[in-house]
C-alpha cells in the first residue's frame, strides 16, 4: 500500500471548494511536485494533506507503516516567525516534540537528532544564531532540518524556493534530491516548471479548480 | 525628607510590618509570571490582550459586585473567584477564535475589552459600592495606590503567590509547546502536536495572569507589565531561552525597585512606578542593543 493515498479529495474554505476531485498516490521513495498557478490551492491542498484543515470530500489514507505525526512539513514563509527570538538550534530542536509525548523536555538522543540534521544541512556553524537574522537559504535549511526532526519518512514542502537567489535555489534542489535519494518521500508544491520536471518522479498539475495532470514525469507534456 | 531619612524609614517599614513585607512578596511573585508569557504575546500579535482581558475583569468585577449587592451581601471582597473564572473564559475564546476565524484577534479585543470597560462603569454608577466613586474606579484601573492595600489581605497573599507558583510551573512544563506553537502553530499542529490543548493551556495561564497583575499595577497598565520586560529582552537578547529569562529578571527587578520607590514617597503610586521603571528599562536595553549591532 502507497504511503499517503487521496482519493477523490475536495478541499477549501468555509464550504466553498478552492480545489476539487483530486486522486493521487505517494508511494515510499516517491518524489511528487504539485505544480500550478499562484492561488489555484496547491497549498490549501497540502494543508488538507496535513490534517490542519478537514476535506470537504474524499479521502486521505496513510498507509505502508507511516503514522500520522511522522510527516515533515516545511510551511510556506508567514510573517509572525520575521522577529521571533529563537536560535537556529531551537527551532530545529522543535521538530523533535512530536516524539516527545508529554515529557517536558528533550532527550539525549532527541539533542543528538538535531544536532545530525544541522551538520547535513550544513548549518552547525549557525546553531546559536538568531533565525530571524539569517539570509532566506539559511532560513530554509533551518526549517528543512526542523521537518527531518520530525521524520525521515516523508516531506511536505510548500514553495521551499520562493524568495531564494539562484544558487540558494539550486542548492536546495540538491540538497531534496540527495534527501530523496536516501529514501525520504517527497511532495513538493512549485511553480518553476523546468526544476520539477527536473528532479520529481511524478507531477501533479492543478489548474482551473481540478487535477489537470498526475502522473510519472516522463508522461507530463510542459 | 532627605534621601537617606527617607530610606531609614523604608528599611524601619519592612522590619516592622508584615503588610509591608507581604506587599513585597506578592509583587516579586506577581512580576515573576506576568512576564513568562510576554514573548508568546508579543509574536502572536496579542500584546493588547492584556487591556483586553483586564477591562472584562473590571467588567465583571463591578457587575459581580452590583450581584452581590442586590441579593445584600455586604462587604463583596472576595470577588476574585468570580472574576477568575469569567476571565478565564474570555480568554479561553479570544485565543481560540485564532488567526483564522471571522473576526480577527485584534478587533475581537477591541469589542470585548471596550464593551466590558463601558458595562463596568456604567454598572460601578449605577450601583455605587461605596461614596467615593472616582476613587473606586482609579484603583480598579491603575492598581494599588499604596503597598498598603497589596499587602493588608493575608488570604490574598497567598492566593497570589500560590497562583504564580502555579503558573510558572505550569508554563516550564509545557516551555517546549508553548515555543512550538508560537513559532509555527502549522508545523507543530501538522506533526501532531495537540495545539489546540496547549492553546487553551495558554489561555487559562494568561487569564490567570492578568487577573493577578491587576491586582499590582491596575487594569490600564496591565498591558505594559506584561509586555514590557519581554520587549525589553528582545533588544538585546537573540534565543527565546534567552530572552524569557532575562524578560524574568528584568520583571522581577523593575517591580521590586517600583516598589520601594512607591513605599519611600507617599506621593508615587505603585503601578505607575513599576510601568515607569520598566520604560527606563526599555530605553537601556534599546541603546544597549543598538550599540551591540553597531559593534
Ligand atoms: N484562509 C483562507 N480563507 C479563505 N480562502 C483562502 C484562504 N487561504 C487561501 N484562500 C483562497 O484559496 C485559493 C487558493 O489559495 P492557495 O492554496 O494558497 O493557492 P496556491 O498555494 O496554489 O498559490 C485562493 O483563491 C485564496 O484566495
Ligand atoms: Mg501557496
Amino acid at each position: 500500500m502507497a504511503q499517503l493515498t487521496c482519493s477523490k479529495l475536495t478541499a477549501g474554505y468555509e464550504g466553498k471548494a478552492v480545489v476539487k476531485n483530486i486522486s493521487f498516490a505517494v508511494n515510499a521513495g516517491d518524489y511528487l511536485c504539485i505544480v500550478g498557478e499562484n492561488g489555484s490551492g496547491k497549498s490549501t491542498l497540502m494543508k488538507t494533506l496535513l490534517r490542519l484543515k478537514s476535506p470537504m470530500s474524499g479521502k486521505i489514507e496513510a498507509g505502508d507503516g507511516l503514522h500520522l505525526n511522522e510527516i515533515g512539513y516545511l510551511p510556506q514563509q508567514t510573517v509572525i516567525q520575521k522577529d521571533f527570538p529563537a536560535s537556529v538550534r531551537e527551532v530545529v530542536l522543535s521538530g523533535c516534540l512530536n516524539g516527545c509525548g508529554l515529557r517536558p523536555f528533550y532527550n539525549r538522543k532527541e539533542k543528538k537528532l538535531a544536532a545530525e540534521n544541522m551538520e547535513k544541512l550544513g548549518i552547525t556553524n549557525l546553531a546559536k544564531r538568531c533565525y530571524r537574522e539569517l539570509s532566506g537559504g539559511q532560513q530554509q535549511r533551518t526549517l528543512l532540518a526542523r521537518a527531518l526532526c520530525a521524520t525521515r519518512k516523508i516531506l511536505l514542502l510548500d514553495e521551499p524556493t520562493a524568495g531564494l537567489d539562484p544558487v540558494a535555489t539550486a542548492e536546495m534542489y540538491d540538497l531534496i534530491a540527495e534527501l530523496n535519494k536516501s529514501g525520504t518521500s517527497i511532495i513538493m508544491i512549485s511553480h518553476d516548471i523546468a526544476n520539477a520536471v527536473k528532479y520529481a518522479s511524478h507531477i501533479l498539475h492543478i489548474g482551473g479548480q481540478t487535477m489537470q495532470f498526475y502522473g510519472e514525469v516522463a508522461k507530463y507534456e510542459l | 525628607m532627605s534621601f537617606n531619612e527617607r530610606l531609614d524609614q523604608l528599611v524601619y517599614l519592612f522590619q516592622n510590618f508584615a503588610f509591608a513585607r507581604y506587599a513585597l512578596i506578592v509583587g516579586v511573585a506577581i512580576a515573576f509570571c506576568s512576564s513568562l508569557l510576554g514573548v508568546t504575546l508579543v509574536l502572536k500579535r496579542l500584546s493588547f490582550i492584556g487591556s483586553g482581558l483586564s477591562h472584562v475583569s473590571f467588567g465583571s468585577t463591578t457587575i459581580v459586585a452590583a450581584v452581590a449587592m442586590g441579593i445584600g451581601v455586604e462587604n463583596f471582597q472576595n470577588n476574585i473567584f468570580w472574576v477568575l473564572p469569567i476571565t478565564i473564559l474570555c480568554s479561553i475564546w479570544l485565543l481560540l477564535s485564532g488567526p483564522h476565524s471571522k473576526i480577527k484577534g485584534d478587533s475581537a479585543l477591541a469589542m470585548l475589552s471596550v464593551g466590558t470597560l463601558a458595562i463596568g462603569y456604567l454598572f460601578m454608577n449605577i450601583f455605587p459600592r461605596s461614596a467615593n466613586l472616582a476613587a473606586d474606579v482609579c484603583t480598579v484601573l491603575f492598581g494599588s495606590t499604596a503597598i498598603l492595600t497589596l499587602g493588608s489581605k493575608t488570604w490574598m497573599v497567598w492566593l497570589c503567590v500560590g497562583l504564580s507558583v502555579a503558573v510558572s510551573v505550569v508554563f516550564v512544563l509545557f516551555y517546549n509547546k508553548i515555543f512550538a506553537i508560537t513559532f509555527d502553530e502549522d508545523f507543530a499542529a501538522a506533526t501532531g502536536i495537540k495545539a489546540k490543548v496547549y492553546n487553551m493551556i495558554l489561555a487559562v495561564i494568561i487569564a490567570v495572569i492578568i487577573v493577578l497583575a491587576m491586582n499590582l499595577v491596575g487594569a490600564l497598565l496591565v498591558s505594559a507589565l506584561v509586555v514590557f520586560p519581554a520587549l525589553t529582552a528582545m533588544r538585546v537578547f537573540k534565543s527565546f531561552r534567552a530572552v524569557t529569562i532575562c524578560s524574568v529578571i528584568v520583571s522581577v527587578v523593575c517591580s521590586t525597585f517600583g516598589i520601594l520607590l512607591s513605599a519611600m514617597y507617599d506621593n508615587l503610586p505603585l503601578g505607575s512606578v513599576i510601568v515607569a521603571v520598566n520604560i527606563a528599562v526599555f530605553a537601556v536595553f534599546s541603546i544597549i542593543g543598538l550599540v551591540l549591532r553597531r559593534g
